[in-house]
């Protein structure tokens, strides 16, 4: 056996790639292959380890040193200090309070310590396309278990003990889905596989498929044995290539050891799966529009009843779930419900991946207990504010979800408490908000996004949410009248009630939350043409404080459209009928001289 | 590769693989520190390592991290190893050729007794 001395886990996660881990990894190879350390040294790429906004990360093993923000140089360096002399790195290694170095935040950190990983168990610690170190993970354990030592009847009821609810938005209980499908009648069913992630900021879907492609496959294998499937599906979108290679990877490896095909595991259970690839519509996220695209029809949805358990794909049962609950599958298998009950609430058990996003130290993907309030999650976890600003609220649920002020951040995060304030937990972004955000432009961000996704099948969807856009848009331009809120308010309930699907009835709520915790915002842009925030752009100006400029000339040279008039050390103006609010002007103020006011100066 | 169709064949390719998963995982027993200064190296410290390695291959020991180091200072007894076990006073040995390594692999690592006439000192630095 050659030895190995040191294992490198190097985080190809999508954020880690698109930061530069491949020429991270380029310059380490080409470096331990200088130093003729390659058989000593193990280079691992993994799945997403979560810390994104330190990427690229790497760990190397035995010490367990935690190395972030790398570059090509940076990986040199840690060849020939750490690798070859065994002394650590300090200048990447991972900064705390006070400029604290720890090496190991994976254990001192709320961030890391603080999590209790299930459906992302494996992300950071296992090559996604190796299956035996999937294998070592307890790996395809479940799946043994569930077909040699259990009915499909005994896998549905630990499944409904485990109180294990759907993690792609709605929060229905997983084991009632498959009862369905397992009790509604036909020898021909499917199991789908929902990887048509779409809300913008939530990734955790497409990071479980990168890195442990192969629990998704043991689940949804499971998964059909307990409804009595033959045949699977994944349905992933284009955009997600990574996922889709190393899938595809998984599935053939999956084949070739038994896993998946005629007779798996020497039973007479049969199996397989295969992908497919979507375009990136955020309405075939939902279950029937999903169906009719699989189908090759146009991604649009179809009225419920019935339901894809009595009629599904090509008319079939069919049971469909979303990526992060099949990813707690197997370890509830091999460990029962009531482990899994150890953690959450009673009604919400176990844990959820969010996507931490937006004014928030630490961003990226943390999996926490169900029923951890907003406050540890936003404070302890995302280490609170960057820039000391105060955060005033969190948006969750994506464009299906709502505000949550800051009043209400001791809330318990689990489905029924979060739906009691007009959010939801939806997929699992949470994008914190804070003093400089504006609750009408937040509104309008994430409705134009519905505006955009709709299919166009009913029309106070389509037409609806266009002119909800609108009038939001004529609001944050300071031409809104009071009217308007109270038609928004008005038009927002309707399209809730009469759409067919969840995303004409979910679209309005960021619109209706931040009307409800926030209406004076609104009245301010209506009535005093003011934008508290001072974020939309027709109802601030830009103003020179004549006390602080000192005539460095330095605004006047960055501004585009040379608006800005002075001498050199002389106090500088802005012509305000020139300025176009680019913003250049603030950022290059050395001085603090230049600053926003609302309303607008005509 | 023929098809897995018992819970034999899934430990098997467990407990082959999880040799090199666990390495990565914290919360070892202990590591031995092998120094690869130049002067280390030349003394003959690549082949105590190669030694260390399957002796501890061997015996079967999977909780020992091995881990180089560069020169500790201690040139004239070179090459030198250091065994640091979690709640132990860290030992350093020298002259350790790939026989004294076995040596210190079998005394120290596996029955817990120091090898004393390798000892070259105890404690922190």
């Amino acid at each position: 056996m050659h030895l190995t001395t040191n294992t490198i886990l190097i985080c190809a996660g999508g954020a880690c790639i698109s930061s530069g881990e491949e020429s991270v990894k380029e310059a380490l190879e080409r470096k331990i292959k200088e130093y003729n350390l390659q058989d000593a040294i193990e280079i691992v790429e993994t799945g997403c380890m979560g810390a994104c906004s330190l990427g690229p990360i790497m760990v190397i093993y035995p010490e367990g040193i935690y190395y972030q923000k790398l570059t090509p140089e940076a990986a040199e360096k840690i060849v020939e200090e750490h690798l070859l002399k065994g002394r650590v790195v300090e200048e990447y290694l991972y900064q705390g309070d006070k400029d604290k170095l720890i090496p190991q935040p994976q254990k001192e950190i709320p961030f890391f310590s603080r999590q209790v990983k299930i459906a992302t168990r494996n992300l950071g610690v296992i090559d996604p396309l190796n299956i035996e170190e999937y294998i070592a993970r307890d790996g395809y354990f479940a799946l043994h278990k569930a077909l040699k030592e259990m009915t499909p009847e005994e896998v549905i009821k630990v499944i409904k003990d485990s109180g294990l609810r759907g993690r792609g938005g709605a929060g229905f209980p997983t084991g009632l889905k498959w009862e369905f499908a397992r009790k509604s009648p036909g020898d021909e069913k499917y199991m789908i596989c929902n990887a048509d992630e779409g809300d913008p900021g939530a990734f955790m879907d497409r990071s479980i498929l990168e890195g442990d492609p192969h629990t998704i496959i043991e689940a949804m294998t499971i998964a059909a044995y307990a409804i009595g499937a033959n045949k699977g599906f994944v349905y992933v979108r284009a955009e997600y290539p990574i996922a889709i290679e190393r899938l595809s990877a998984a599935l053939n490896q999956a084949r070739e050891y038994g896993f998946l095909g005629e007779n798996i595991l020497g039973t007479d259970f049969s199996f397989d799966i295969e992908i497919r690839i979507g375009a990136g519509a955020f309405v075939c996220g939902e279950e029937t529009a999903l169906i009719n695209s699989i189908e090759g029809e146009r991604g649009q949805p179809r009225v419920k009843p019935p339901y894809p358990a009595q009629k599904g794909l090509w008319n079939k049962p069919s049971n469909i779930n979303n990526v992060e609950t099949l990813a707690c599958v197997p370890p509830i298998i091999i460990n029962g419900p009531e482990w899994f009950r150890q953690w959450g609430t009673e009604k919400s058990p176990g844990t959820k991946v969010f996507a931490l996003a937006g004014k928030v130290k630490n961003t990226g993907l943390v999996e926490v207990p169900m029923g951890i309030t907003l406050r540890e999650l936003i404070y302890e976890i995302g280490g609170g504010s960057p820039t000391g600003k105060k955060i005033k609220a969190v948006q969750t649920g994506g464009p299906s979800g709502g505000v949550i002020p800051e009043e209400y951040f001791d809330t318990p995060v689990d489905y029924e408490s979060l739906n009691n304030l007009g959010a939801i937990v939806g997929s699992g972004g949470m994008i914190v908000l804070d003093e400089d955000d504006c609750m009408v432009d937040v509104a309008k961000f994430f409705l134009e996004f519905s505006v955009d996704e709709s299919c166009g099948k009913c029309t106070p969807c389509r037409e609806g949410n266009k002119i909800m856009y609108e009038i939001l848009d004529k609001i944050t331009r300071g031409e809104g009248t009071e009217e308007d809120i109270e038609l928004l308010e008005k038009l927002g309930n309707t399209i809730k009630d009469s759409s067919l699907c969840g995303l004409g009835q979910t679209a309005p709520n960021p619109v209706l939350s931040t009307l409800r915790y926030y209406k004076e915002e609104y009245l301010a842009h209506v009535r005093d043409k003011k934008c508290p925030a001072k974020k939309c752009r027709d109802l601030i100006s830009y103003v020179i404080d004549p006390e602080k400029c000192v005539g460095c000339t330095a605004c006047a040279r960055v501004c585009p459209v040379n608006c800005i008039n002075g001498e050199v050390r002389k106090v500088h103006e802005i012509d305000q009928s020139q300025c176009i609010k680019c913003g250049s002007c603030i950022e290059v103020c050395r001085f603090g001289a230049i600053s926003k006011v609302s309303p607008a100066i005509e | 590769m023929p098809k897995i169709k018992s819970l034999e064949d899934l430990m098997k390719i467990k407990e082959n693989t999880l040799k090199n998963v666990k390495m990565r995982e914290l919360g070892k027993r202990g590591k031995i520190i092998v120094a690869m200064g130049t002067c280390g190296i030349a003394a003959g410290a690549k082949e105590t390592l190669n030694a260390i390695v399957e002796a501890l291959n061997e015996s079967n020991i999977d909780d020992i991290a091995v881990v180089q180091s560069g020169c500790m200072g201690l040139c004239e007894v070179e090459p030198t190893v250091k065994v640091e076990i979690e709640g132990e006073t860290p030992v350093v040995y020298g002259h350790v050729n790939p026989e004294n390594a076995k040596k210190i692999v079998k005394k120290h690592i596996l029955a817990g007794e120091l090898v004393g006439e390798l000892i070259v000192k105890q404690g922190k630095e």
